[in-house]
């Protein structure tokens, strides 16, 4: 059984509200991840799900510590990166990287290919300066990207190379976890399964835990072992990627699988789908007890009061929901 | 007679790195009430497409260099500039992908609204604005009557897709086209918003063009498919033979590199290559250079959308003459 080697403890990520011109005042805050805990284990694929504005993004930068942490604590491989110095930090982010979603923004337009990823070998002193070509030419050889390229700049490549530099750039140091934040959305069909392929490639053969961040439930259900669902900062649903896709429980994972077009017109005849009213509500001011209760189809009066916790609901799953035992299964 | 006639339709861009055939010799048509969906990769022409039809290509660069597209005898290509403004967001409205920078945001939303009704049906501002507010209501805005004077940036991105919708339905036109309405939308909201355009097509009885990459999204709404690559219709046919009885190597493809479609931790299936370069003239089938079928004659000759099948048109040599068996594969 590998070990964890990324564990989340009741992570919260709040961004302060000011109003007021001159004399500042803080006016509540934004709770963007709000008690978030997690594990992931060694080669180990664990997908985040959940529509915009529900967190995951800041969950992502959170766990990198690209954002300042409001409370809880992210521990990678039993060093906590929410008390590290940043000299202890910078050995930190050499096991831990990530991919973006625009494969666009996310590159240096002035640096070429060899530049990019020969700069974190260099910072980091992985290799000497008379052996970084050979370590760039394997780089992206393993990427799938002919070496000759590598004096190419970025806008001279499409969206699907482009994220494989980016993949490139995020594997050059080794990490042993690795954070793609979106990585196939801005990408077409066929170059998007180009890149799935090839992150499941490289995870496999470099034995890398992954946390996949996609609102595409099938491209999560088809990369991932274990799927988070997120709902206003915090996990409603957590298991394995068949389990909780195919069979969900919580209510908002039942609306937000239905939700998925299937490219099957005679599914789509007589499938039923759940439609939910309304908007994701502000985390400004989120809705008391169940935030999910206002959408809710089978919300009661205490759903309003209590703040359901995430317990085990059977099959290495879990979910928070207070009505689970009575909400019909397989509906 | 079908609503909407396309007719070889070629629109190049000219620019200074060459001549940029985005959509080049396209043919369909479209009924009343029927509900046409065109997929395809980005570059593919589907967009280009529908603003040829709208007149909504910037010329220069953009050229139509030939073609006709015939909307009830006329034809909306060539016609004056008066006749195409007096069917243009009175019979054929479009919506478009991103409901954030195709309103006014200087303006309330009241004012996008009527403004259509003024011009096209003459009406008073009074008169105007109880019907915009009963097709705020129709799209499902609750509380219309206060929210009918917001601005667009105090409406969320699904709310504001629909007082797109409900600007694009006020003047009750006979064809939307809606050009990726769902793409920036999160699925929930996307399911929301098509129920929406069905319900909405039934109650009035228009023709719907709906343009988008997502074959999920064609599945569950369009009574016909067709399949665009490099600036060509692949394949046309209903929405069940098309997914059913895919007959071109391209729309078999995509579908095969669907992840929701393939069995979990198996291996996708890629296209190889990249999409084609649309400004260097292709002889042959656009698909022919990631094609897995290819042979010789498909890289000298261009192939004709052939109808093999009622309804059911594709333009694949090697499938025509039955020498493959794409759905097989």
């Amino acid at each position: 059984m590998p070990e964890n080697i990324l564990e989340l403890r009741d992570v919260k990520t709040h961004f302060p509200i000011q109003t007021g011109f001159i004399i500042k005042r803080s006016a509540g805050a934004v709770k963007a991840v709000d008690g978030v805990t997690l594990s992931v284990k060694q080669g180990e694929v664990l997908g985040l799900v959940g529509e915009s504005g529900c967190g995951k993004s800041t969950l992502a930068r959170t766990i990198l510590q690209l954002v300042p942490t409001t409370g809880g604590e992210v521990i990678l491989e039993g060093r906590s990166l929410t008390k590290a110095k940043k000299g202890e930090m910078l050995k930190c982010r050499l096991d831990l990287q990530m991919i973006f979603q625009d494969p666009y923004a996310s590159l240096n337009p002035r640096m070429t290919v060899f530049a990019t990823l020969a700069e974190p070998l260099l910072v980091h002193g992985i290799c000497r300066r008379d052996e970084v070509q050979l370590q760039v030419d394997d780089l992206m050889r393993k990427v799938g990207l002919a070496p000759r390229f590598a004096k190419k700049y970025p806008h001279e490549f499409s969206g699907g190379q482009r994220q494989r530099i980016a993949i490139a750039r995020a594997l050059a140091l080794r990490p042993k976890i690795v954070v793609a934040d979106e990585p196939v959305s801005a990408l077409d069909v066929s170059i998007q399964a180009q890149i799935l392929n090839l992150l499941a490639q490289l995870c496999r053969d470099m034995n890398l835990a992954l946390i996949f961040i996609a609102h595409d439930l099938s491209v999560v259900r088809h990369i991932s072992d274990r799927v988070a669902v997120m709902y206003l900062g915090k996990i409603v649903e957590l298991g394995p990627a068949l389990d909780v896709i195919d069979r969900p429980r919580h209510p908002y994972t039942r609306a937000l699988v239905s939700a998925i077009p299937v490219p099957d017109p005679a599914a789509e005849k007589t499938r039923k789908r759940i439609v939910l009213a309304g908007d994701p509500p502000s985390p400004i001011n989120p809705p008391s007890g169940c935030a999910f209760h206002p959408r809710c189809p089978y919300a009661i009066d205490r759903c309003r009061e209590i703040v359901p916790p995430l317990v085990p609901a059977g099959d290495g799953r879990e979910a928070a929901c207070i009505r689970l035992a009575e909400i019909p299964q397989g509906a | 007679m079908p609503l909407l006639t396309v007719t070889d339709l070629r629109t190049h861009f000219h620019t200074r790195n060459g001549i940029y055939r985005a959509v080049d010799g396209v043919s369909f048509s479209v009924e009343r009430g029927e509900t046409l969906g065109i997929v395809g990769e980005s570059g593919s022409g589907k967009s280009v497409t529908c603003y040829s039809i709208m007149g909504l290509i910037p010329q220069p660069p953009g050229r139509i260099e030939s073609g006709s597209a015939m909307f009830d005898g006329v034809d909306l290509l060539r016609c004056t500039p008066k006749v195409a403004r007096s069917i243009r967001g009175k019979r054929v409205s479009m919506i478009f992908q991103d409901p954030m920078t195709s309103l006014n945001p200087y303006l309330r939303v009241s004012e996008q609204l009527i403004e259509p009704l003024l011009i096209h049906d003459k009406l008073g501002k009074k008169e105007a604005l109880a019907r915009a507010l009963e097709m705020m209501e129709a799209v499902g805005i609750n509380d219309a009557a206060r929210r009918i004077h917001f601005y667009p940036h105090e409406f969320s991105g699904g709310m504001r897709q629909r007082v797109m919708i409900a600007m694009a339905l006020v003047t009750r036109p006979e064809l939307l086209i809606a050009d990726e309405p769902t793409t920036a939308l999160d699925v929930t909201v996307q399911a929301q918003i098509l129920e929406l355009i069905k319900k909405l097509q039934s109650e009035l009885g228009m023709a719907v063009i709906f343009v988008t990459h997502d074959l999920g999204v064609v599945a569950g709404l369009c009574d016909r498919v067709q399949v665009m690559y490099g600036g060509r219709i692949m394949e046309t046919a209903d929405a069940m033979a098309l997914f059913g009885t895919p007959l071109h190597p391209y729309t078999r493809a995509l579908q095969r590199s669907i992840p929701g479609l393939q069995p979990k931790g198996k291996e996708l299936f890629t296209i190889p290559g990249l999409p084609p370069d649309v400004s260097k003239p292709i002889p042959g089938c656009a698909f022919a250079a990631r094609c897995s079928f290819t042979a010789e004659e498909c890289i000298a000759a261009r192939p004709e959308l052939v109808e093999v099948a009622p309804g059911h048109s594709h333009a694949c040599l090697r499938s025509q003459k039955g020498e493959i068996n794409v759905a097989s594969l």
